[in-house]
């Protein structure tokens, strides 16, 4: 008995401490986010005396309050242009992305080697070098103001990340299965039609899913692109409904606008974590 | 149909002589797929990478100015002056171009902004983001869904939502100083509105968001073999010299890929601090981010020529600490066992 049975129990404690330990930290973490959730339901005079997490009384008019949005424009039209965004943006990174990884993975031409170093150096580039020029050349081109400065770069590979990751996980795949292909009269279009992108799956999700937070929380580029409340997406809405001061009177209604916008980001996050868990790991992408 | 083409390649192989077909023409065939699925790549490289930043070296030596373009004007150094010339005691100065030019006051407080905000936020988020990553890489249950709790900061962190949380978080009738205030303080100041706390309410936003580099930590720490902390404690070494002669060494490759993403990201930050100032750099400047005072300079007041020029340089600022990193790697970055 004696002695294996306390070290027993004296392990049972150690892991039952680090748990408490774990959790209450945890707790910590995400309290100002929980604490979001539940002042979205409070009513407006209450949210801010009261630090609390059980609300004294609950109501919802700070859904109906918000939802109006401003300048005539509802929070539906936010949440469809976002949508849309992000929609157009996935498939413009998931077709060049994956055409430029599967070059740089599988297949062999003079200068591959510089252009994948060249594509690891733009990584690192800040992207505010580039802003001054673009701006002014989407301007001539009469772009600013619509979602072209935005949804263009997608459809040409900008996102290094994806790229990067992309490849990675294309050179993973085995040789053989390739090869067979090839040997029964496939291409290379083929190949990539065929066996690549069905194989490449799991970073191909990844890819749609950052592509989605990204375009999601992308607050600069609508900042400077988008000059029309009615092509608004949400995360420039919100901006411009708190106010430059964020003197607003109606904080409930942000709490519960910006309760909405994270949603997405929630869903998808405990629906597809290990393909978060896989991006993140291979190529340090930031969510 | 076979047996025309294999006619028709035969008499060209005839024709041209077997070397030359394996040149130039073997060449362009055998290039020509690949690079048909580099082109938007390419196209996207040349056209949103290379000609912008030429285009904005150019622009960084000119006095461009959005709304009257037609007036540019060639100005040299007069932008780079206009950034240091603080540090000379320089007040004013005139460019090239003839215009008396002033040299900006705010630059400087930018920059150091920006560095304490770097060089604070960075070491303790990878700091905060190895303790917790080590304290999940135990044999316990239900580490997958405490890493996702810890990962939700850092998943919900970029969004507008938070920083207009963070906000009314640190106001001065806010949550934080409601909950100081139940514990028996008085006192309190707005965190957001005084210049001396402003800044750090950022710098704690920031370390908040430690997910991503816990993640990668985590991968990292799974790759050390067992066997290396077995030797270890059999030589008699305690948990903390472990870790510090097996975890650290291992994990070294780790840590420098987390300081330097994390290094570039934190030097580009922008929307915390443009949302929590209001759109300008807070009290007394005390939030004016680098890239805050540069859309300023270049959306607000139409300085574009400015606003390349102050790219530039973040681009060279970073560029340098990058270099320096890789450059220290070698005096304690180990590629070594385990490999």
């Amino acid at each position: 008995m004696g002695l294996a049975n306390s070290m027993k129990t004296g392990s049972v404690v150690r892991h039952s401490m680090t748990h408490v330990f774990i959790i209450g930290l945890g707790t910590l973490m995400i309290y100002p986010v929980i604490w979001m959730i539940v002042s979205s339901f409070k009513p407006n005079n209450m949210i801010f005396s009261d630090p609390g997490l059980i609300p004294s009384a609950v109501t919802f008019d700070n859904y109906f309050t918000g939802w109006r949005g401003y300048a005539g424009t509802t929070f539906g039209t936010f949440f469809a242009n976002s949508l849309f965004m992000c929609s157009v943006a996935i498939v413009g990174n998931l077709i060049t992305c994956s055409m430029a990884a599967y070059a740089f993975a599988r297949l062999k031409f003079v200068g591959r080697r510089v252009w994948f170093a060249i594509m690891l150096i733009t990584l690192m580039l800040p992207a505010h070098v580039t802003l001054v020029p673009r701006y002014i050349m989407f301007n001539t081109f009469g772009w600013v103001g619509s979602y072209l400065p935005i949804l263009v770069p997608k459809f040409l590979a900008s996102d290094a990340f994806f790229v990067f990751l992309l490849v990675q996980f294309m050179r993973s795949l085995p040789k053989e299965i390739e090869e067979a292909a090839i040997i029964d009269g496939c291409g290379k279009i083929g190949v990539y039609l065929r066996i690549i992108l069905p194989l490449a799956t799991p970073a191909l999700v990844t890819t749609a899913l950052f592509t989605f937070l990204w375009t999601w929380d992308d607050f600069f580029n609508h900042l400077l692109y988008l000059t029309r409340p009615d092509t608004y997406t949400v995360s420039r809405a919100l901006r411009t409904f708190i106010g430059d001061a964020g003197a607003v009177s109606n904080w409930g209604g942000a709490l519960a606008m910006s309760t909405l916008s994270i949603i997405p980001a929630f869903v998808l996050f405990f629906s597809l974590q290990k393909y978060f868990v896989q991006g993140i790991a291979t190529t340090g992408l930031k969510g | 149909m076979t047996t025309l083409e294999g006619l028709q390649n035969d008499t060209k192989k005839r024709f041209l002589g077997k070397k030359q077909q394996s040149g130039f023409v073997h060449a362009l065939r055998r290039n020509a797929v690949p690079y048909l699925f580099l082109l938007p790549w390419l196209i996207g490289f040349f056209g949103l990478t290379v000609y912008p930043m030429a285009y904005s070296l150019g622009l960084s030596f000119t006095d461009y100015d959005f709304t009257s373009p037609n007036t540019t004007q060639w100005i040299g150094l007069a932008n780079y002056q206009k950034m240091f010339g603080s540090l000379f005691g320089i007040t004013e100065f005139t460019a090239p171009s003839g215009e008396i030019m002033r040299v900006d006051p705010y630059y400087m407080k930018s920059l150091s902004v920006t560095f304490t905000y770097v060089f604070v936020s960075v070491p303790l988020k990878l700091i905060f983001a190895l303790a917790i990553a080590l304290l999940l890489n135990q044999k316990l249950r239900g580490v997958p869904f405490y890493r996702a709790v810890y990962y939700i900061p850092t998943l919900l962190g970029g969004s507008i939502a938070i920083a207009v949380l963070w906000r009314k978080l640190f106001e001065r009738d806010g949550l934080i100083n409601g909950v100081l205030s139940a514990l028996g303080f008085t006192d309190l100041p707005g965190w957001i509105t005084h210049p001396d706390y402003a800044l750090w309410t950022l710098i704690l936003l920031s370390v908040w968001q430690f997910g991503s580099s816990m993640i990668i930590f985590l991968a990292g720490l799974k790759q050390i073999p067992q066997e290396y902390y077995d030797a270890a404690s059999v030589d008699g070494a305690n948990k903390v010299q472990q870790f510090f002669a097996v975890t650290i060494p291992l994990l070294s490759p780790v840590i420098m890929f987390n300081l330097i993403i994390q290094l570039i990201g934190a030097f580009q930050a922008f929307t915390q601090a443009y949302i929590i100032g209001g759109g300008r750099g807070g009290v007394l400047n005390s939030t004016l981010f680098y890239t805050l005072h540069m859309y300023i300079q270049g959306w607000a007041y139409h300085e574009m020529g400015y606003a390349s020029a102050m790219a530039w340089v973040l681009l060279l600022i970073i560029g340098v600490i990058t270099a320096l990193i890789f450059r220290s790697s070698k005096l304690w970055v180990s590629y070594g066992a385990g490999e």
